[in-house]
């Protein structure tokens, strides 16, 4: 007969899974998105920019949908803390309370306020005053990606507190804030949803163009991304590099379970490809290249890498991590190689030498438009099955942090979330190429004026009555 | 309570700062939230047009109005930490069914007017549903908290009647919210449904009135015991006058009394905070009835002296962009176009 509170652990895991992996989805975009039609809105200066305009109000109906669900997935989760891991609050919350309120204070309620104005306020304030409360939205949505990462950071590499009967006490702020793995960790997140919205935008947009879309909004659109993307993918292989060397210092379980270093080695060898074996400890039909993880992770191809011996029974499990790890990675050398052949016909484009995007390569852009998600998920699942069997690395371990809820009850929170994701998660694909399809019917889409406009109109009216 | 009035300084005052901002927080959140979960669970079946005029006097809103619920539970986490675990582990379905009805509802905004036409309905439902689980839940939760977590039958009986009561006012307050910000047949319809929910409310107010002395003997004196009761007695006073007035006012609606229209929503505000302050009054220092007081739940002083700094500067702040955002949207509701 199975441990009951073994069950809740096991049940709260999968939710507390659930629940931020869906959560993580939305946020992925939308703080990027955001900042994409920032640039649309500040290149659009008046008449003449009408194409500009035309990319914000298409890319503005998707953004709101995303943040929409963003913002009630992360209601819930604000709540998860305490309805399945109370020892979490109990032992650290001194730290993660404050650092969570300040991003409540900080962050929600400046997005969500503007956010009203930003999208219907439109024809309400004039076009300087819209911009701005896009910027405000968008500054927010970075906000409190920086508290969230801050505090997630300060749980994987923890500094500038003690512990005083169990409970860690804050001693200095600034160290807790910018603990050592946090400014990796905001930049690489950061660059992540940079690049999870471009290939949303490049995918959405060579859909339009693949559906006979004539109009130049999706070229537009489709221009910005893939040129986006293709700088920021060598910006994000630069970080999660020096994320790694971040890591390896002050998370050496981690890494070994990443590399599958099972056991201490100088001159590692990278292992590109392999099925890691726990029971035996050694990765069997590994595909490698000598000395390349020494290389990567300590700049030195004699460097020595902790092997998971180093670490018995606190060490993550190594299988997950290990693939998730390689899925991001090859998700990310295909979003190199797809974006800088993209900006390569780009170019030729604008010599006019090409008149359009390749079908091929639209379709693939088509192919890529989730490809976001998939190595962000990827990247966060490394990241947090790599701390275990930590919560807070060195202070309280997962499961002792988890609730005492019968285990049914855990069973119905779950069956209940796990019923509305699988839902809402189509319902939210469906809904984005429905939109698109629309919008490749339709000669302008459905515009209200703008407060500039009615004002001209008016202009116009008592000009031409005089 | 006796050993608690040892403490001095910080120790003391700041739980009684943070119990109020907690206070403050959920207060609003009922007045904000309230009306539009209250105009969500007033959408009728037959009007598509009178749907769509509600949903746009409360797009522009809601997602602010909702966050004042994360910042009330936010300071629970904070300032009171084994509170907020106590909390939450007696309220872990309730809290379940309220998260999927605001999780409902909130998608439902969006996807009403964005996936396909004839979804359109159903996304409508959906909207009503998720603020009417929401409601009923918050109402719930509300019961069972002042039951302290006791589990009984008559738990379980009066947190239904509390939730009963909170549907009918959140329902009134977003009854009296159309009522300003609509106009013509909506508007009237409105003041109808003002008037129904209002005196439901009342029931229920009057019902939770009696049966919190009744069961609870500490409570009891707190409001029977001592000569406060002729101040105390301002609070029931006062909320049925406005009652009656509102109601008087609400069945004498005609375009002259226009420029008046924000009357019963101001009435109905006034009525959720003289409620606030009287569960306020029955509880304090308790932050879980009978279980524990705020000192013996409170976080460390650094961190509250931390959050407490931001706070002072932030809160104005975000009083003032939301009234700035609240005078954008002055006036009748409009079309809302997604845009």
């Amino acid at each position: 007969m199975s441990d009951p509170l073994l069950d809740t652990l096991l049940l709260s895991r999968i939710q507390f899974a659930a629940n931020i992996s869906f959560h993580i989805l939305f946020p992925s975009i939308s703080i990027a998105l955001c900042w994409f039609l920032v640039y649309f809105k500040l290149r659009y200066k008046g008449e003449g920019d009408d194409v500009w305009m035309r990319a914000y109000r298409f890319w503005v109906k998707i953004f709101a949908l995303t943040f929409a669900l963003g913002v009630v997935s992360g209601i819930t989760m604000s709540f998860q803390f305490g309805t399945n891991w109370p020892g979490y609050m109990e032992t650290v919350g001194n730290i993660a309370g404050p650092l969570l309120g300040y991003e409540v204070l900080t962050a929600f309620f400046l997005e969500a306020t503007f956010l009203g104005i930003m999208l219907f306020g439109i024809n309400r304030v004039s076009n300087r005053m819209h911009t701005i409360a896009t910027l405000l939205v968008a500054f927010g949505t970075t906000m409190s990606a920086f508290w969230i990462i801050a505090l997630n950071s300060w749980m994987q590499t923890p500094t500038g507190f003690e512990m005083r009967d169990g409970k860690a006490y804050p001693l200095d702020w600034l160290e807790i804030i910018f603990n050592p793995s946090m400014p990796y960790r905001l930049a690489h997140m950061l660059v992540a949803s940079g690049l999870t919205a471009a290939f949303l935008i490049a995918g959405i947009s060579a859909y339009r163009i693949l559906k006979k879309d004539h109009k130049p909004a999706p070229r537009l659109a489709l221009k910005t991304s893939v040129v986006a993307a293709a700088i920021l993918i060598p910006v994000q292989i630069f970080l999660g590099d020096l994320h790694g060397l971040n890591s390896l210092e002050h998370q050496p379980a981690k890494v070994a379970a990443v590399e599958a270093v099972w056991k201490t080695e100088k001159g590692a060898p990278l292992v590109l490809f392999a099925i890691p074996d726990a029971k035996t400890q050694e990765n069997k039909f590994a595909i490698e290249i000598p000395k390349m993880a020494s290389l990567i992770l300590t700049h030195d191809v004699n460097g020595e890498i902790k092997g998971l011996n180093e670490f018995p029974n606190a060490h993550p499990p190594v299988a997950p991590v290990f693939y998730g790890f390689r899925i991001m990675v090859g998700v990310g050398v295909l979003m190199l190689l797809v974006s800088w052949i993209g900006v390569w016909q780009l170019r030729l484009i604008a010599k006019g030498r090409r008149q359009e995007m390749s079908p091929w390569l639209l379709k693939i852009f088509v192919g890529m438009t989730f490809s976001g998600w998939v190595a962000t998920l990827a990247g966060w699942y490394v990241t947090e099955i790599g701390r275990q069997p930590w919560l807070v690395t060195g202070v309280v371990t997962t499961q002792d942090a988890v609730t005492k809820v019968p285990a049914s009850n855990v069973g119905i929170s779950l069956t209940i979330y796990l019923v509305l994701y699988a839902v809402l998660l189509v319902a939210y694909i469906r809904t984005l190429f429905v939109m698109a399809n629309k919008s490749v019917l339709v000669d302008k889409p459905n515009e209200i004026e703008t407060l500039a406009d009615q004002l001209a109109t008016r202009t116009q009216k008592v000009e031409t009555a005089s | 309570m006796n050993e608690y009035t040892q403490l001095t300084g910080e120790a003391f005052w700041l739980p009684i700062i943070f119990i109020g901002l907690m206070g403050l927080a959920f207060f609003v959140y009922a007045i904000l939230d309230g009306y539009d979960l209250g105009v969500g669970i007033l959408l009728p079946k037959n009007s598509e047009q009178h749907r769509d005029t509600m949903i746009a006097s409360i797009g522009p809103f809601w997602d602010a109005n909702e966050t004042w619920l994360v910042l009330g539970i936010g300071v629970l986490l904070i300032a009171f930490p084994t509170a907020h675990s106590l909390v939450l582990f007696h309220l872990y379905l309730p809290v379940t069914v309220m998260l999927a009805g605001l999780i409902l509802r909130g998608v439902a905004f969006d996807f009403r007017a964005k996936a396909l036409p004839d979804h359109k309905d159903l996304w409508d439902k959906i909207f009503k549903i998720g603020s009417l689980l929401a409601t009923l839940s918050q109402g719930y939760m509300l019961g069972i908290y002042v039951m302290g977590f006791e589990s009984s039958l008559k738990s379980i009986l009066f947190a239904s009647l509390s939730a009963v009561c909170v549907t009918a006012g959140y329902s009134y307050i977003g009854a009296c919210w159309l009522v300003m910000k609509t106009e013509g047949d909506l508007q009237r319809s409105a003041t109808r449904w003002a008037r129904k929910c209002g005196w439901l409310m009342a029931l229920g107010l009057i019902a939770v009135s009696i049966v919190n002395p009744w069961v609870s003997p500490s409570i009891y004196d707190k409001w029977f015991g001592s000569p406060t009761l002729l101040l105390l007695m301002i609070i029931p006073t006062l909320c049925f006058s406005l009652l009656f007035a509102s109601d008087r006012f609400l069945k004498n609606f005609s375009q002259d009394l226009e420029s008046f229209s924000w009357f019963p929503f101001i009435s109905a505000a006034i009525i959720f905070l003289m409620s606030f302050i009287g569960l306020a009054y029955s509880f304090f220092p308790y932050v879980v009835p009978n279980q524990l007081t705020i000192w013996q739940s409170a976080s460390a002083p650094e961190s509250l002296k931390f959050i407490l700094v931001g706070s002072v500067v932030v809160l104005p702040t975000i009083i003032a962009y939301t009234i700035f955002s609240y005078r954008i949207f002055r006036g009748k509701a409009t079309q809302l176009k997604y845009y």
